[in-house]
């Protein structure tokens, strides 16, 4: 699903307050990443860290490996700053 | 609007007199109000509405959640969590308090949370003044507050349970600000009538009702509060997408505030017999007056007293109290003032490089009118300065003087300051 809703409302169609009308899950809060975090799957020791640090729970441990959540990482580069064995890399997102 | 006086439900003799100043009887009316959770801090002259609330929770006879906070902006902040989670609420303040409070007053009025807040107003800071300016009341002027001014004690207590009532209608859901006079109101004995705590229950209609609203991720409405069931997101970020079309929802229910303050008024009458104008204006002896004058809060009763002197003396004056200075009624006050030779606008507090607030509400009331009253603003009792009927009374003289030359040179004058 797209980030934002295809059709824009108008305010008689938005409840009162403020309040959401979809719900947060809908909302992909990294499309606005500028580098996205590659994981070297060879030197990765499993060590968690970068799963530890992420502030978007954005790491996840898929019973293997490491593997990120493309859809709510940011691309702060925490994890590739944590990480004890150079594991991670930050590479621009292609611009188009 | 002058109505053959009613039976009221309960009359006067059945309503228990007591006599207690203006803070006293905002902490009796919020007692009375069934308000689950008030959060509040200090400050002169609002302290006796805390001291005394906290006095009915030490006894156990609200069973009121009474948060003692360090500052007003968590006071303000605790109740907007509060009544995001369906509570009914309280606050009070006053002044730099209320200054303190100003970015939570905002997201009050647009997650439309139906608070209530008594503001003893007081001159804000520097020097510093604990004494009655409206100045406090002025700067939350935009923040999408409904603010009611109260003339005395009496009206403290009416005007704090029916500012419940008026927040909490669906038609509104916004905050009230209840404003009474810094010490002129909140620390002055008054001979007041109480209503027993159930008729009170029963205006309210019971504990507060949370409105519904319809989200997409519910198939059916869903109540607007802080709920784990069903829950709902408060305060998210909305940027040049949303943010302007969720304002004109505040615009919206600004709208149908004046029918809301009217009915209430009319409800309250029937109840109680006592009424205040139609709830936002409250003329007196404006049909045929050549010079009328409008006030906010406390003074009008001086402003009263001198007009009735005047009349006396055959002298075609009146005078309009704005009840409801959020949103301003500008079409009801233009029909009152249209008639008249000259308006003489009274402000406690003025808007440094401009004019006192309301007298700029007025000018652009009348504006549309090819026929208007010359206009004439008068800045006075700043800091608590006193304004006694004679001061009053020489206003009125220097408007007649204005009414029979047909200009006015000098438009914004100081009242009561030494030169």
């Amino acid at each position: 699903m797209a980030s934002t809703p295809k059709e824009p409302r108008g305010w008689k169609d938005l409840p009162i307050g403020a309040v959401p009308y979809r719900l947060s899950t809908d909302y992909k809060t990294g499309d606005w990443r500028a580098l996205r975090p590659v994981v070297d799957q060879g030197k990765c020791v499993k060590c968690m860290l970068c799963w530890l640090f992420c502030p978007d729970m954005a790491i996840i441990w898929d019973g293997e490996k490491i593997v990120v959540n493309y859809d709510y990482c940011k691309g702060c580069g925490i994890c590739a700053h944590e990480c004890p064995v150079n594991a991670i890399s930050m590479v621009p997102e292609p611009t188009e | 609007m002058t109505e053959a006086v009613k039976t009221p439900k309960i009359p006067p003799e059945e309503q228990e007199l007591l006599t207690i100043n203006g803070d006293e009887a905002v902490a009796y009316a919020v007692k009375q109000s069934l308000v689950d959770v008030v959060a509040a801090y200090p400050i002169t002259p609002q302290t006796i509405i805390v001291e005394k609330f906290s006095e009915f929770v030490a006894n156990g006879e609200v069973h009121t959640e009474f948060v003692p906070v360090e500052s007003e902006h968590s006071a303000m902040s605790a109740v907007v969590g509060a009544a995001a989670a369906g509570a009914r609420a309280f606050t009070a303040t006053a002044a730099n308090g209320l200054a303190l409070m100003w970015e939570i007053l905002y997201i009050a009025a647009s997650l439309r949370l139906p608070i209530v807040l008594a503001v003893a107003n007081r001159a804000l800071s520097a020097p510093i003044n604990i004494h009655c300016d409206h100045s406090d009341a002025y700067g939350m002027r935009d923040s999408g507050w409904v603010q009611l001014f109260v003339e005395n004690v009496q009206e403290a207590y009416d005007t704090t349970i029916q500012a419940f009532k008026i927040a909490e209608d669906e038609r509104v859901l916004l905050p009230v600000a209840v404003n009474l006079d810094g010490f002129f109101l909140s620390h002055t004995l008054e001979n007041i009538r109480l209503l027993p705590d159930e008729k009170v229950h029963e205006f309210l209609g019971g504990y507060r009702k949370v409105p519904k609203v319809k989200v997409d991720y519910f198939d059916e409405e869903v109540p607007l509060m802080l709920n784990p069931a069903r829950p709902l997101s408060f305060g998210p970020l909305d940027l040049y997408d949303y943010y302007f079309e969720h304002k004109m929802h505040q615009v919206e229910a600004m709208k149908r505030v004046p029918e809301v303050v009217r009915e209430v008024n009319d409800k309250w009458y029937e109840l109680t017999g006592r009424k205040y104008g139609d709830g936002i204006l409250v003329p007196y002896e404006v049909e045929d007056a050549d010079i009328v004058v409008t006030v906010l809060g406390s003074t009008a009763g001086t402003v009263r007293h001198v007009v009735k002197k005047l009349r006396r003396e055959g002298k075609k004056v009146g005078m309009v109290r704005i009840r409801m200075f959020r949103p301003f009624p500008h079409e009801e006050l233009a029909k009152l003032l249209k008639d008249a030779k000259v308006v003489g606008v009274m402000d406690r507090g003025i808007s440094f490089g401009s004019y006192g607030p309301s007298f700029l509400e007025i000018n652009t009331a009348l504006y549309d009118y090819k026929e208007k009253p010359l206009l004439v603003n008068y800045v006075y009792g700043l800091g608590g300065r006193d304004a006694p009927p004679e001061l009053i009374e020489k206003m009125f003289e220097e408007l007649l003087k204005d009414a029979e030359k047909g200009v006015v040179e000098n438009k914004l004058r100081f009242l009561g300051v030494r030169e």
